[in-house]
This record gives structure tokens, sequence and C-alpha cells, in this order.
């Protein structure tokens, strides 16, 4: 409970009186409520904090050692070695090389984070300060969309990708066909549409808030829609774009159903979560690899979380529904 | 070392192309738009409009009614057979027990890590290291749950009994005077030990939100109740949990949301196999790895549905709370 900690605070500011209305059994009783509620706080942090502990101190011991005993003996014997995050990195195919799909991780994510980024912005400008007919069914209609498992569009958005349109037999789009790095393009789309209700929703919810005197000042000088957004909207809602920006790149870095379907796991083009997901299930023994591997996987997330928790907590606590 | 970094040129110029020219096209839009002739409202509004609406018809509404149709149809997706796919779900005993797993998860897992979440929201309230104890659980939230499920993974991990164990929780039971086993494989309990780790994963999420809730209650109220000597379980069922209660079932909503969509976990720890499979992983090897498109689609629409009325409670809450402040 919060009593110790407050306690002090609370007499300081209202003199001596609460504190000789408590009596000496009640003030023993709160200080031994107040360290087993210590206690159980610790208990609850060192449960949470020792299996990702364990998994990176494993990362950094010789593959040997990783083997034979549990990470727990290298504190009684430390030995560090870099070796398993240079073989997961670098060393060949079956090591995992996954500095390839680092890369793609890289590919896949930063495109489709301003691709949603663009697109939210520009449709919440317009569903907030351009009239017209039909403008909040079309608000209402991206709202509702929100709730749409993504489970419901990946076969049709598949084939879409894969065999085009066609309405009655008359191919009216080809499929897509896209090969080599090209065929990241597939990735993005999807993704990108994934994003977009909640971006909308919430870009919306940030411009329709800004102040209307500034439009009309802005239109007064005579200057366009176009004009207006870029000058005026965009600078105003960095902050938005920033939180939901951190929310989305996380998103599609740590998304592993999305890129497997759309990639096809497929070495050229997959993430490191589909990589990792697939030694984990080829090679699940091999904690040397698995160990480096899912920390390279984690650094960026990680790098994010602590440099920038502010925006992240925002980001995170308005995107809880996606998906 | 068989690797050169020249194979991903081609992957970082094909993605500076695709950010270069989505924000080239964008700018030109803009510009084209202000242009006197074009300055309508409606066709203005049309092309800020156009990118989203394209998209979003295209990438979520039209196969959204797509799926559903497919759910009718056989595995190729020519012939129709009606509800046949909704029969399957409800009548083959390994969908039956892909159905019972869902159903354990969504009891155990919201509720858990909710619970965890608020006692120790509470527990470090005021404390000298909240923001490093804040941040210590609410780590897991970051990474994604791949990494979460090598980490559990590996405390899992199992050694023939003659040898040293490396997996933190079968030495724990060595420690103990037990035998080691694999207990990813034992069936019922590997599902509860999948749902450990989604506890372990949200319970950073519940914690951050109730402790903001916990702090917007009035110090007098706290004080008041105090100072009439009210104990701490006193304080905590009268006070702190009355006060908070809205937001927990938004927390519980939210994470029961999350919780029907599981996948990276079951795919990642079991790879659905042992009797763990939930209804997103069989969807996904229905669907993409069997080839039974219908099922498989049949399988995402009760998903959808098990979904829909948990968002509308949740939106409903979410209003309220927004007139309030």
């Amino acid at each position: 409970m919060t009593t110790t900690q407050t306690a002090p605070a609370a007499e300081a500011t209202e003199g001596p009186a609460p504190r000789a209305r408590e009596g000496a059994a009640s003030r023993v009783r709160r200080r031994l409520s107040g360290s087993a509620a210590s206690l159980a706080a610790l208990a609850i942090a060192v449960l949470w904090t020792i299996p990702t502990a364990g998994l990176f101190v494993s990362s950094l011991r010789p593959a040997e050692q990783i083997r034979t005993t549990g990470w727990w003996t290298f504190f009684s014997s430390p030995q560090v070695t870099l070796d398993n995050y240079r073989d997961v990195l670098f060393g060949s195919a079956s090591d995992g090389q996954l500095i390839g799909y680092f890369v793609n991780s890289v590919v896949i994510t930063l495109p489709s984070t301003v691709f949603v980024l663009g697109v939210g912005a520009l449709a919440a400008y317009a569903l907030s300060w351009i009239d017209f007919r039909g403008r909040d069914w079309i608000f209402l209609g991206i709202f509702a969309l929100q709730i749409v498992p993504l489970q419901m569009s990946l076969v049709p958005l598949l084939r879409f990708f894969s065999q085009g349109v066609s309405v009655g037999g008359v191919q009216v789009l080809p499929a897509w066909e896209l090969t080599g790095a090209m065929a990241f393009t597939n990735v993005w789309v999807a993704h990108t549409v994934f994003g977009l209700p909640l971006a909308v929703f919430l870009l919306h919810n940030f411009v329709s808030q800004l102040p209307k005197s500034l439009f009309e000042a802005a239109r007064v000088d005579g200057a366009g829609h176009g004009r207006i957004f870029t000058r005026i909207v965009l600078p105003l809602i960095v902050p938005a774009l920033v939180s939901l920006g951190i929310f989305q790149f996380l998103w599609v870095w740590n998304d592993l159903l999305v890129a497997l379907i759309f990639t096809g796991g497929d070495g050229g083009t997959a993430p490191l979560t589909v990589r990792l997901a697939e030694l984990a299930g080829t090679r699940g023994e091999a904690w040397h690899r698995l160990t480096a591997g899912a920390f390279v996987s984690m650094i960026v997330p990680l790098a994010v979380f602590f440099l920038l928790q502010r925006y992240f907590v925002r980001g995170l606590l308005a995107g809880g529904v996606k998906g | 070392m068989d690797y050169s970094f020249l194979n991903e040129l081609p992957k970082i110029v094909w993605m500076l192309i695709g950010i270069a020219a989505f924000l080239a096209v964008i700018g030109l839009m803009l510009t084209v738009m202000d242009l006197p002739r074009t300055r309508r409202d409606r066709w203005q509004a049309f092309l800020f409009l156009a990118p989203a609406l394209v998209l979003l018809l295209g990438g979520l509404v039209y196969p959204m009614l797509r799926t559903t149709t497919l759910s009718l149809y056989d595995r190729s997706g020519t012939e129709f057979v009606g509800l046949a796919n909704y029969l399957w779900m409800f009548q083959r005993p390994e969908i039956l027990l892909v159905l019972r797993n869902t159903l354990l998860w969504v009891l155990f897992a919201p509720v858990l890590a909710t619970a965890v979440g608020l006692l120790y929201a509470v527990l470090i309230d005021r404390s000298r290291f909240e923001s490093v104890a804040k941040s210590l659980v609410f780590m897991p939230m970051a990474i994604s749950l791949v990494g979460a499920s090598i980490i559990w993974r590996f405390v899992f991990a199992y050694r023939p009994a003659d040898q040293e164990q490396y997996g933190l929780f079968n030495q724990v039971v060595v420690w103990l005077g037990g035998e080691p086993r694999l207990w990813l494989l034992e069936q019922p309990l590997n599902t509860f030990l999948l749902i450990l780790v989604l506890i372990w994963v949200q319970a950073g999420f519940a914690m951050v939100v109730l402790s903001a809730a916990i702090k917007a209650i009035p110090a007098e109220i706290t004080e008041a109740a105090r100072i009439d000597g009210a104990g701490a379980w006193h304080l905590f069922t009268r006070i702190t949990l009355p006060a908070v209660w809205p937001t927990l079932l938004v927390v519980l909503i939210t994470i029961t949301v999350q919780t029907l969509k599981v996948f990276d976990i079951v795919r990642t720890m079991t790879g659905g196999n042992y009797g763990t499979s939930v209804i997103a992983n069989e969807m996904y090897s229905q669907a993409f790895q069997q080839g039974q498109v219908g099922q498989g689609s049949a399988l995402a629409v009760f998903l959808f549905v098990l979904v829909i009325p948990l968002v509308i409670v949740q939106i409903r809450r979410n209003r309220k709370s927004r007139e309030l402040v």
C-alpha cells in the first residue's frame, strides 16, 4: 500500500496531531504492511525481469556453456563473448544470417509508417475542415473499421496481390507479380491498410481540435486547402504524428502474422520476427542462436522504449484495440 | 562470413524510392489542388480522402465481404456449401479443442494480467522507485510477442534428468526435488503456460493505465480515510477499487480483444501443436497451410463475431469517459 511513503509528507503538512492520534500498535502494523507491500512489489518486479535477464545473459555466454549449464552459473564463472551475435548476424544461412532480415524489417517498417501517417493525416484533415455532404458518414465508417480483425482481410488481399482482380472472367487489374526488392510493396500496402482506421481516427481527434480562427485567417489570406494543410496543420500536429508513428513503427516491427502472409516467409523480404519464429520451430534447441537472435530483434523496440517512453506510452494506450 | 552488404542495397534503394514517390505524389497533389481552377471544396475533399478510401475499400471493406462469402464455399471457393464450414467448426473434436483453448485464454489471461497490473500499480504508487519499477514491468510491452515467446521457451527448456538443466523452470523443479519435464508438451497444462506469456506481456499495459487512474483519485479522500483509521485493505476495497473500476473494465476489455486474436505466442511456442491451437492460429493454418480457404474464412468470421460486442462496449465506455473530462 501507499502508506509508508506518503505518511511523512502528510504528517509534515498536517502537523503532529494525526501522529498523536495514531496508536503505537497501528503504527507498527502500518510499517509491517508497508514492508510486506515493498516485498510483494519487488517479487513481481523480479519475476517480470528474470526471464529477459536470463536470455540476455545467455546470449553473451559461449555456445558450449549455453548448451551445458544454466545461465545462473554465469555469475560464479563469468565468461563473456559476442560470438553468438556475430554468428547469428553474419554467419552461414543456417545460423540465421539475421543481418539481412534486420534490413528487411527496416525496409518494411519505415515506409509502412510514413504511408500511414501521410494518408491518415490527409484524410483526417478533410474529415475535420472541409465541408462536404456525407462527411460524418465516411468518418463513422472508417471509425467502425477499427474493429475488424485483420484475419478478415488476409485471404482476399493476398489473392488481390497474386491474382489481380477479375470480374466475370475479365481481368480488370493484373496480378502485381513483383519480384526481388519490389516485393516489399505488398507488405507496405497491407500494413498501411491495417494501420489506417486507427490513424484516421486518432489524427481526426487531434486535427479537429485545432482552433477555427486559424483556418479562417488563412482562408482570408487566400490560402487553399493544400497550403493550409502543409503550412499550418502539419507543423501543429507533430506531437500526434510522433505518438502515432512510434505506435505504428513498433506494431509493424513486432508483427508476425501480416509479414508471414505477405512476404510468404521468403528470405528476400521476410522480417526478423518471421525468421525467429522459423528458427524457434526448426532449431528450437540451438539456444546460442535463439538467445542472440531474439535480442537482435529487440534492440530497436527497446531503444525506442527507453528513449521515447512518454510518446511510446501515449501511442500505445491509444492503439489498444488495433489488429 | 559469406555475407556481403551489397545484397541489401536493392532493398534500401527500393525503400527510398517508395518513400520518395509517396511524398512526391502527395506534394504534387497538394500543389495542384490549390490551382484556382480546381479550388472547389467537394473536389478537394475527394482528393484528400481518395488515398485512404481506395486503401480501405480495397483492403478492408471488400475483403471483409469476400471472406464472409468465402466462408460459405468449399475449399477452392467454387462450390456453395451453405453453413457446412460453420457446422464443421462446431463438430470436429480438434476444432472444438481450439475453441475450448480460446475460451481458456479469454477466461484467464485478461483477468490475471489486469489483477497483477492493478496489484503492482497499487504497491508501487508514490514509492521512491516508481518510474524504474514501472519500466521493468512495462518493458515486455515493447518487444515482439515472438521475442517474448522465445524468452519463455528458454525458461521452459528441457534437458534429460541425467544432464544439467539450463531452463530455469526445470532447474527450480529439480532443486525442489522433482523430475524435469517437457512442460510445453503436457496437455492441458501447456495452454496455461502459453497464457502465462500473454499475462507477462499485458500486465504492464494494465499497470500503466491503472496507475494513471489511481493517481487521479483526489488526495483528500485517501487522506481523510486514513485519518479515520482505515487500513490498507480497507483503503483499497472502499476507495481505490471503486474509483478505478471504470478504467479497470476498459483495460479488461482491451486485453480480452487482444487475447481473442492471439497468434504469435502460439505460433512461436508450440506451432499450435500438442493441443494448444487457438482460433487465430487455426485460421492461419487452415487458410494458408492446408489450403482450406472456406474453413479458414469461417474461423475468421467467427473471430470477428466474438470481437464485435467487446468493441461496442469499449466504444461506449470511451465516449462516456470523454464526456466526463
